[in-house]
């Protein structure tokens, strides 16, 4: 499995660390109830399809990436990185 | 005051030869990591001069000094004293903390290539830099003619770094000589 770093370009995926889904960019707000903290946390959904989640290229640039990925067919469909999704201004 | 003497990592070690290729340690002399605050890019290729802020995964070169890409809005400046930068970025002085080792020859990119995961015989030319994995180690890796290359580890993993690049070299020799 290769993925394409948005910096370094196509790399081997033991270069980076696995996270988990892209929840964990969606921190609820300081009032959040615990439920919602629980769910932040804690409650992930087993998705057989596509699937965007976070991956940090440890052994390259240093980055967060956020990548879009199908567990049934193993393609790899894009990879972003979640600085530039600040920049856009998507909450994060 | 005591007079203090910088040491490199590998101080004493005698560069090696095997096939024609020579692996050796360089002498980095000072190293500061630029790290650009955002929007800073104009002001930062202004105070950079002559120097040009690298494009991801190259390095630029002036008399005296390198600047190599590193990571996101992140160079170091290799071989000179940073100039003044309040304002426009992060600078962190590295003197010291990376080792660096030149690899020089006709097996350099042959040995490279067993232990850095990139293609580094068509894709990576002159000038071109990388953050990619030296076996388990992280490193920089930049390409100074086509048939040398300079690699930066952590200090710490200066003597591992050389001997995983003496193996492979070692190897490729042997091969070679039973050819």
């Amino acid at each position: 499995m290769r993925l394409t770093c948005p910096l370094c370009g196509p790399r081997d995926r033991r270069e980076f660390y696995y996270y988990g889904h892209e929840d964990y960019l969606q921190r609820p707000g300081p009032d959040a109830g615990p439920e919602a903290w629980d769910d932040h946390l804690h409650l992930r959904d087993n998705i057989a399809g596509e699937v965007r989640d976070l991956w940090y290229h440890e052994t390259g640039c240093a980055q967060w990436l956020v990548v879009t990925r199908n567990t049934v067919t193993h393609e790899i469909l894009s990879t972003e990185l979640v600085a530039d999704r600040k920049k856009k201004g998507v909450r994060a | 005051m005591p007079e203090l003497i910088a040491k490199t990592a590998l101080l004493g070690k005698k560069p090696v030869t095997f096939a024609g290729t020579t692996l050796a340690e360089g002498d980095a002399g000072p190293v500061a990591s630029i790290a650009l605050f955002p929007g800073q890019d104009k002001a930062a290729a202004k105070a950079l001069k002559p120097l040009a802020f690298p494009a991801p995964n190259s390095f630029t070169e002036s008399e005296a000094a390198r600047l190599v890409w590193t990571g996101r809005d992140q160079a170091f400046l290799i071989g000179a004293e940073p100039p003044a930068l309040g304002g426009i970025a992060a600078v962190t002085d590295q003197s010291g903390g990376w080792a660096t080792l030149t690899l020089t020859g006709p097996m350099a990119v042959e040995a490279l290539m067993r232990l850095v995961p990139l293609d580094l015989r068509a894709t990576f030319a002159v000038g071109q830099a990388a953050r990619a994995p030296l076996g388990h180690m992280q490193s920089i890796l930049f390409r100074t003619a086509p048939d040398s290359f300079t690699l930066m580890v952590f200090r710490s993993m200066a003597r591992t770094a050389w001997h995983e690049i003496e193996v492979a070299l070692r190897s490729l020799a042997a091969r070679a000589a039973l050819a």
